[in-house]
């Protein structure tokens, strides 16, 4: 009986070992700084979660179907350039188009999505028909992107927005910041996406067993453009509102946001072996990053060292959920 | 001295669900071959697994000349002296032929802790080995260059360049032309006379009682007995692996068949050395076997037919009208069912639960709204399969890869019932599965042939078509070489056709 309820401990432990060492970390900022747990910092991190969760869906779809996408950074770049050349204040003097008038703020986060979406497309029929494997094939697609941005900027960097793009950073509805119900309301379309339709039904049939789908009557390569042109569609989203949020965009913004939305991915028990991964795991995953990086900061650590803590947390998540996996073979 | 190079005693060991080996012992003795025999699923892999340290066993003791030994890994088995030949044993097709013979034990020079490989020692080593398995290339050509049977040639030449004194051949010859197995026996021959022990694991009857000198036979997972090959035959040897009244372990044959539901016309592959000009007719109500040796292209054909490998010529025509199948969907669309040969790879989804497995190949049923998923639907059928099939699983949402083979079929089963297909085709049904529940699928069988659905079943275990089939078409190297009503089927007249082309020599 006892050395049962032991046992149970230590498998609770391995289990949740990330929550409770998070929610140590978390305890102790809070005991040095108080403020950690403030509503400014909750809305903050809110904030911060919202288009990193975005992105981090994007991606799941690829890692889901044994694919990654590499590419998702800089069409986070691109996004947040389109819609900071589009949308900026008719007063600004260093104005991109100068002679651009006011365009409606969805149309422009529309043009983004659709122009991102068609990288996405792309990355999708390389993976899908010249069936290169999906890290070269979005490795490939990243430069594109990055380059495609290089040239449709010229480098500039961008600033002066209207205030009706910035503003979709500050808004609150009922004292939720809009960020966080634009993530809720997204989140909840994948969930349902993922569980309740064909194509997500397909989509882990994919990184369960490719072969046995096709011998099932999956459409594979159908499949795999869909989740590919999806993700870059709301890596657009994602650049969309951190361009609204920093208030400028360049062509370095979101550069390396596809390492953290694999890492948070992983941390939320996307298995890199495909087939497995659900939405709440993903969202875990997101928010155990920033909760981290808040943490770290809040304890006055330099941003410096936050690098290697993130590189050991993540390390160190992985290896903890492997062991769930490996101790039931 | 212990009389025996090799002794297995009380070997057990279980699966989840399945009892894979209880109680079995293997003596062998040195300088023979011992043939290792029982049908498929009977453990004698699992225990050879065991032996070589891919499996831990559950219980059970291994002694080399008398020495207590323990195996607890393939690297250990080698250090030890046992070695495995396997067609499945992959070994690295883009690397030198010496490499792969030398791999893992690469001879190396230098000083102290700087040692680097010694390519020139290799070489040499590789080519002299190369040369007593009558193997006649250069050891640096890389290993893909070679034939299945001259790959099999370096896996032997590697197993005795590592002083290998037991060897384990599993299935050796069942991609051999009869020259390429004559080849084959001459080394083994004289291996044997080296006083190199071998276990040979084969199906084919002829070969064991030509080239072992001890069979020892196994039956659902357990040990059957021991004879000199001097005193059995195919009958004998048949009798003790079946181990029961031949009738008994098949359900009673009272479908009917009916009229022709598919025709096909001489179908033949893409690619020129598969199957071609295939022609034959399948009845609802009808259970069409599929015989063949290895590589007579059975699932190939029926791959193609079902959309997943591409046809270049000929028709099949369903319910009189001309199918055009260019994937898998295709022919469901037409209501086909596959159920592949190869469970592991191209029929489970692991990870998935079952009621997903059972329910992937027939979503568009379950719509709502014209996309939203109908969970109740999906569970409702599931259940319903789980009661007729008699699967037996925890409950819907357990992951198929913890089920044994038998439930794991099952569901795959269940997943094409679902689609209620006119046509379903059962490629090796039965591979890999216990027993009982192999009676059970050939119930399943004939209960779906007396609903008036026509079944295709390829099947490389004779007894099996002989007892389960209406009809057994048989195909030799890519052409259908002849199709057999039940009265004319027997294991004889099935091997005169199947190896028809093969050198003019009925075995």
């Amino acid at each position: 009986m006892n050395r049962e309820k032991k046992f149970v401990l230590k498998d609770f432990l391995v289990s949740n070992a990330l929550i409770i060492i998070l929610v140590i970390l978390a305890g102790v900022a809070t005991w040095k700084n108080p403020n950690f747990v403030s509503l400014n910092n909750i809305r903050n991190m809110g904030i911060n979660i919202g288009p990193r969760f975005l992105i981090a869906l994007g991606v799941s779809g690829c890692l889901i179907t044994r694919g990654t996408d590499l590419s998702a950074g800089r069409m986070v770049g691109l996004g947040a350039c389109i819609a900071g050349t589009l949308l900026q204040s008719s007063t600004y003097s260093q104005k991109f188009f100068p002679n651009l008038g006011d365009m409606n703020v969805f149309a422009v986060l529309l043009i983004a999505v659709v122009i991102c979406g068609v990288f996405g497309l792309m990355n999708g029929l390389v993976v899908a028909y010249l069936k290169v494997p999906p890290f070269i094939a979005t490795l490939g697609v990243q430069t594109i992107v990055y380059g495609v941005c290089l040239v449709y900027t010229g480098a500039v960097p961008l600033g002066g927005y209207r205030r009706d793009y910035t503003v979709v950073a500050t808004t609150s509805i009922l004292g939720i910041p809009l960020f966080v119900l634009i993530a809720v309301v997204v989140g909840l379309l994948m969930w349902f996406l993922y569980n309740k339709t064909r194509h997500g039904k397909y989509m882990y049939a994919i990184g369960g067993n490719e072969n046995a789908a096709e011998v099932s009557g999956v459409n594979v390569q159908r499949t795999l453009i869909k989740i590919y042109a999806l993700a870059a569609m709301l890596y657009a989203c994602g650049g969309f509102l951190i361009g609204a949020k920093a208030g400028g965009a360049n062509v370095n913004t979101g550069f390396g946001y596809e390492l953290e939305a694999i890492a948070s991915c992983t941390i939320g028990g996307v298995s890199t072996t495909g087939g497995i991964g659900r939405v709440s795991g993903i969202l875990i995953g997101v928010m155990v990053f920033e909760i981290l990086k808040s943490s770290l900061q809040f304890l006055g650590v330099d941003t410096s060292y936050q690098y290697i803590v993130q590189g050991c947390v993540i390390i160190i998540a992985v290896a903890l959920d492997l062991r769930k996996y490996l101790a039931k073979k | 001295m212990s009389e025996y190079r090799l002794e297995l005693r009380s070997v057990s060991k279980s699966f989840p669900g399945v009892q894979a080996l209880d109680d079995v012992s293997l003596l062998v003795k040195p300088g023979t071959v011992h043939a290792l025999m029982g049908e498929n699923g009977a453990g004698k892999s699992t225990l050879m697994k065991c032996l070589f340290g891919i499996y831990s066993m559950d219980s059970g003791e291994v002694y080399l000349n008398g020495q207590k030994a323990v195996i607890a890994n393939p690297l250990a088995a080698l250090h030890q002296g046992i070695a495995m030949v396997h067609q499945e044993l992959q070994p690295i097709p883009d690397r030198s032929i010496a490499e792969n013979i030398f791999c893992g034990r690469y001879p190396t020079k230098g000083v102290g802790p700087f040692q680097w490989t010694d390519d020139k020692a290799m070489n040499e080593e590789a080519q002299k080995w190369l040369g007593e398995v009558h193997l006649n290339v250069d050891a640096r050509q890389k290993l893909s260059t070679l034939s299945i049977s001259q790959m099999q040639s370096v896996e032997i030449a590697k197993a005795v360049s590592a002083g290998a004194q037991v060897v384990i051949m599993d299935e050796p010859s069942s991609s051999l032309t009869q020259t390429e197995v004559e080849e084959m026996f001459r080394i083994i021959d004289e291996l044997r006379q080296k006083g190199v022990s071998i276990i040979y694991i084969s199906h084919r009857m002829d070969e064991i009682l030509r080239i072992s000198d001890e069979v020892t036979i196994m039956r659902d997972g357990k040990y059957v007995g021991t004879w000199d090959s001097e005193e059995l035959t195919t009958d004998l040897i048949i009798s003790r692996m079946v181990g029961r009244d031949l009738t008994n372990i098949y359900p009673p044959k009272d479908n009917l068949p009916g009229e022709v539901i598919l025709t096909a016309q001489g179908v033949t592959s893409i690619h020129p050395k598969s199957f071609r000009d295939v022609s034959f007719e399948l009845r609802r109500g009808e259970i069409l076997g599929f015989a063949g040796l290895v590589g007579a292209q059975r699932t190939e054909l029926m791959e193609a037919i079902f959309g997943v490998r591409g046809i270049a010529s000929g028709t099949v025509t369903m319910n009189g009208k001309q199918l055009h199948v260019r994937r898998p969907a295709d022919a469901i669309q037409n209501k086909m069912g596959l159920i592949t040969e190869d469970r592991r790879n191209t029929g489970i989804f692991g990870v998935l639960p079952v009621r997903d497995n059972a329910a992937i190949a027939s979503l568009n049923a379950y719509r709502d709204f014209g996309f939203v998923l109908n969970d109740a639907k999906i569970n409702q059928v599931a259940e319903q399969s789980i009661a007729r099939l008699n699967i037996k699983t925890p409950d819907l949402k357990t992951r198929i890869m913890s089920l044994s083979g038998g439930n794991q079929q099952k569901v795959i089963i269940a997943r094409w019932l679902a689609n209620n297909p006119d046509v379903l085709i059962m490629d090796e049904p039965t591979r890999g599965i216990d027993v009982g529940a192999k009676y059970e699928i050939y119930q399943i069988m004939l209960n779906l042939a007396k609903e008036g659905k026509a079944i295709i079943m390829i099947s490389s275990e004779m007894a099996e078509l002989l007892g389960v089939a209406d009809r057994i078409a048989v195909m030799c190297e890519g052409r259908l070489t002849g199709i057999l009503s039940r009265e004319e089927a027997t294991q004889e007249s099935i091997m005169q056709l199947a190896t028809k082309f093969m050198g003019g020599e009925a075995v």
